[in-house]
């Protein structure tokens, strides 16, 4: 097959970085191709040359055999390049035709005509096998519908080829495995789909070639129907990796944190944790799996103080906090990683130093009296940032907001594992992270678990909870349907409890 | 942090000299000349006269007369901003701090020294506690602030004029009766040094209020958690931080800015309290002053000066038959090219990237 894309010994120089450096990407027409790398390894620089958001300083690129020039992304969309972003760009209270027609609205004189484009959008929908709903409002949808509207925007514009940046950081894993089911069926009908990734299992799942970036780099491309997992995660971070964290048995102790018949209201009203009970040992991590919206938030966000409880107690120690300060629950010793960073984890217009120290800052010895000590306060942001591998440009002083988000995760990370709390609430603490950085964060929460530690732990990667938890509670509908022992249970189990199909305690 | 203090203090800057360009232009179409216009606000500054050469520090008495209540009223708005609340109620909360500056004076008898102390004292708790009201309903109810001190700024200057015309007036029914020496920051000796200017020892505790408010707001604990707050209200709320608490305390500190700029003109640039006929616009100007000065002590010090700098010039430029409103349209076109600031930071980012590539280099 003819390469639909060819970009050939690009260089992309940065002040103090070359982000890419003589990468070169070959794409056949009609395929699935990944672009695998870490968070920094200069994917989303190739990809924002390719859409013409920055110029190359060196290097050729052919698209369809003939040498472009990509000055900016109209030149892109006219060589039927498109692109789904990470971030939707959305207008809310839009309909799904207009917010797709935008820019481009087809007219009857001069009104829009609103009735033909929306029977456009419901055929290249049924062509897809989208399932979306033209007349429907953005808010009213869920986030995997939105992201087809994405993919719909691009091919009303008659986009050939589809670059999707890291399209299942969002999603829950059913709407991941429809996502790859419309990506096939892009490929069958002649589209060419080129998604960046850092997730293994995707790549192997859904991708045909796999091209591999490391620091800038291009290590190499390969077939993925014939390299294993295991070499590619080799490739892209340049190691051997474990995907399997090594950890001892268990030797739980007393219960730490013990809830129970707890109730709590979601944001519209309804009960989203209900009659919830459940114990946590000392030296144990209880991981809670789901699907995305079957409570973990609000159990989550009860637990650490953020929703009020409906009924129901949380004892932390045997002390009820169910009604307290978020405080006082900290101060007696609970800890919490926030599921939505930049929401709860982090104040973004703050230094990076100084998002470090939320929790103390007015405790010695990061304050004297009423006083900030900025010198302690500094040694310890270097401190944790040397520990916890956080790359940030000017060190403590980087406005937070400038740092990838695969960072700033390792900053809230690095930050609430140094406090070492005794019971430990961590909610998708790898959320957007790379595989080197995942094992990394994994071994320091066994860690914590062995330091005599009680942890809960809420992902919704499945693997992540099977890895690092010794015990697995299964959340459904707001209840917990499935209590099993980590070592004794699968994906296949957990999926059927999941979704209630089944139901199981130890 | 520091990259973003740079950039506001360029985008400040592009503003002023843009709003002075536009006084200009206008000035130009009225078929008079500019230059006229600038030797009034060098000469309302530093009191040199350009034509003749003299020097006269009335002039300078005067500017910095001018300067005292906005600076302070700046501080009062930009002290709310940085915990994330428009306080539009600074005028209000700065006539009931003139009103009870006057209920002290009055009222109190104490020593040279100490009862001026008490005349500030007071009228900082009184706006203190008028700027309290819209952050503990803001607090406790949700209720937006903007509406409730926008609403407060008139129950204030009703409050003050009933009290005035009704309670405390003297013979002359829209005035008290002069206040006793010793609640005064008047001074004959600073007046005198002025050659007859109304200058005072208000310039004392704006001063200190500039202090007070630049280490209460970086560097000290509670600043942090203001900051916090304002940046983002969940993130402080998540690491434990008393959000409510904390909205309460920044409008109550906000008002007692506020309220010591109605004592300054109470008992400084007046002697006696007074019923308004109207508004006076000192914490409407504050919000000029906080916007421009980007919400940071040096920087409403500066855009205070600025400010007083157009105020103190108004009458000069009319002497030399320019129209004083040009003062007016300046000022608003300053804070107008501020409130642009993502337009001018844009051109500023387009010039840079002309010349270097972007530094971002995410991947």
């Amino acid at each position: 097959m003819p390469h639909i894309i060819e970009m050939i010994d690009i260089i992309k120089d940065f002040p103090g970085i070359r982000a890419n450096d003589r990468v070169t990407l070959q794409v056949e027409q009609g395929s699935i191709h990944a672009l695998l790398g870490e968070n920094g390894a200069g994917k989303s620089t190739l990809m924002s040359i390719l859409f013409g958001l920055y110029q190359p300083d060196s290097g050729i690129i052919r698209v369809r055999g003939k040498e472009v020039a990509i000055h900016d992304p109209n030149v892109a969309n006219e060589l039927g390049i498109g692109m789904v972003h990470q971030h939707f760009q959305l207008v809310h209270n839009f309909t799904v035709t207009e917010n797709i027609i935008l820019g481009i609205e087809p007219r009857k004189g001069l009104v829009i005509d609103r009735k033909s484009a929306a029977a456009r959008v419901r055929k290249i929908s049924e062509l897809y096998g989208l399932n979306v709903d033209p007349e429907a409002i953005i808010e009213n949808i869920s986030v995997g519908m939105q992201q087809r509207v994405e993919i719909l925007k691009m091919l009303y514009r008659d986009a050939e080829i589809l670059i999707f940046d890291e399209p299942t950081a969002v999603l829950t894993p059913q709407e991941i495995h429809e996502l790859m089911h419309i990506m096939r069926r892009l490929v069958q009908e002649g589209k060419t789909v080129l998604l960046i990734t850092h997730k293994l299992k995707e790549i192997k799942e859904v991708a045909d070639q796999c091209t591999v970036l490391r620091r800038g780099k291009y290590i190499g491309t390969v077939p993925v129907a014939e390299t294993s997992e295991a070499r590619m995660a080799e490739m892209m971070v340049g190691r051997e990796v474990n995907f399997h964290v090594q950890k001892k048995p268990a030797e739980p102790g007393d219960v730490l944190l013990r809830i129970e018949c707890l109730n709590v209201r979601n944001p519209k009203g309804l009960l989203g944790v209900k009659n919830l009970s459940l114990e946590v040992r000392r030296g144990e991590i209880l991981g809670v799996c789901g699907i995305d919206g079957n409570g973990q938030t609000e159990l989550v966000q009860a637990i650490t103080g953020l929703t009020p409880v409906e009924s129901g107690k949380i004892l932390l120690k045997g002390m009820d906090i169910a009604h307290v300060s978020v405080k006082e629950r900290f101060s007696c010793g609970l800890g919490h990683i926030p599921e939505d960073r930049h929401k709860h984890g982090l104040v973004l217009d703050f230094r990076l130093d100084e998002n470090l120290v939320v929790h103390n800052y007015n405790r010695k010895p990061f304050a004297q009296g009423f006083v900030l000590d900025f010198k302690s306060i500094r040694t310890n942001a270097n401190r944790l940032i040397a520990e916890f591998d956080v790359r940030c440009g000017q060190g403590p002083a980087t406005p937070t907001r400038s740092m990838s988000g695969g960072n700033q995760q390792k900053a809230i990370v690095a930050r609430e594992i140094d406090l070492s709390p005794e019971v430990f609430i961590v909610a998708q603490p790898t959320r957007g992270l790379d595989v080197g950085a995942i094992e990394y964060i994994h071994t320091r929460i066994i860690a914590e678990r062995d330091k005599g530690k009680a942890i809960l732990l809420l992902s919704l990667e499945l693997d992540e909870v099977l890895d690092v938890s010794d015990r697995i509670a299964v959340i459904y509908g707001g209840e917990i349907v499935g209590l099993v022992n980590a070592s004794e249970t699968d994906e296949n189990e957990l999926g059927l409890m999941m979704s209630g199909s089944i139901r199981k305690a130890v | 942090m520091a990259n973003r203090n740079r950039d506001a203090l360029v985008v400040s800057l592009v503003a002023v000299l843009l709003g002075f360009l536009t006084g200009s232009v206008i000035i130009l179409l009225t078929g008079k000349n500019p230059i006229a216009m600038f030797s009034a606000m060098i000469q309302g500054a530093s009191g040199v006269i350009i034509k003749t050469g003299k020097f006269n520090p009335r002039y300078i008495g005067e500017f910095v007369i001018q300067a005292l209540p906005i600076i302070l009223t700046g501080l009062s708005v930009g002290f709310a901003f940085r915990t994330g609340l428009f306080n539009i109620g600074a005028e209000g909360q700065f006539v009931v701090g003139s009103l009870a500056a006057a209920i002290v004076a009055l009222g109190v008898k104490a020593p040279p020294g100490i009862h001026v102390v008490l005349v500030l004292l007071g009228a900082m708790v009184a706006g203190g506690f008028w700027g309290a009201i819209p952050g503990y309903l803001k607090a406790k109810f949700n209720v937006h602030e903007v509406v409730v001190t926008i609403m407060l700024n008139y129950v204030a200057f009703f409050v003050n004029n009933w009290a005035i015309l009704d309670v405390f007036h003297s013979a002359d029914r829209v005035k008290t009766a002069e206040f006793p020496v010793t609640a005064l920051l008047k001074d004959p000796m600073l007046s005198q040094l002025t050659r007859g200017s109304r200058l005072n020892w208000g310039f004392v505790p704006v001063i200190i209020a500039l202090i007070v408010y630049w280490f209460v707001i970086e560097k000290t604990t509670f600043g942090y958690s203001l900051r916090a707050v304002g940046f983002n209200k969940d993130a402080a709320r998540y690491a434990g931080m008393k959000v409510n608490r904390n909205v309460v305390l920044s409008m109550t500190m906000a008002g007692a800015f506020a309220g010591l700029a109605g004592a300054i003109i109470t008992v400084g640039t007046f002697n006696f309290g007074r019923a308004l006929p109207m508004a006076e616009g000192y914490g409407f100007d504050g919000i000029a002053v906080a916007l421009v000065g980007g919400n940071v002590a040096p920087g409403i010090f500066l855009s205070g000066l600025l400010f007083g700098m157009l105020k103190a010039a108004q009458p000069l430029m009319q002497s030399q038959g320019i129209p004083k409103e040009i003062a007016g349209i300046i000022q608003a076109s300053i804070v107008m090219f501020v409130a642009m600031k993502h337009g001018i930071t844009y051109i500023l980012e387009r010039m840079r990237t002309r010349k270097e590539p972007p530094k971002e280099a995410e991947a």
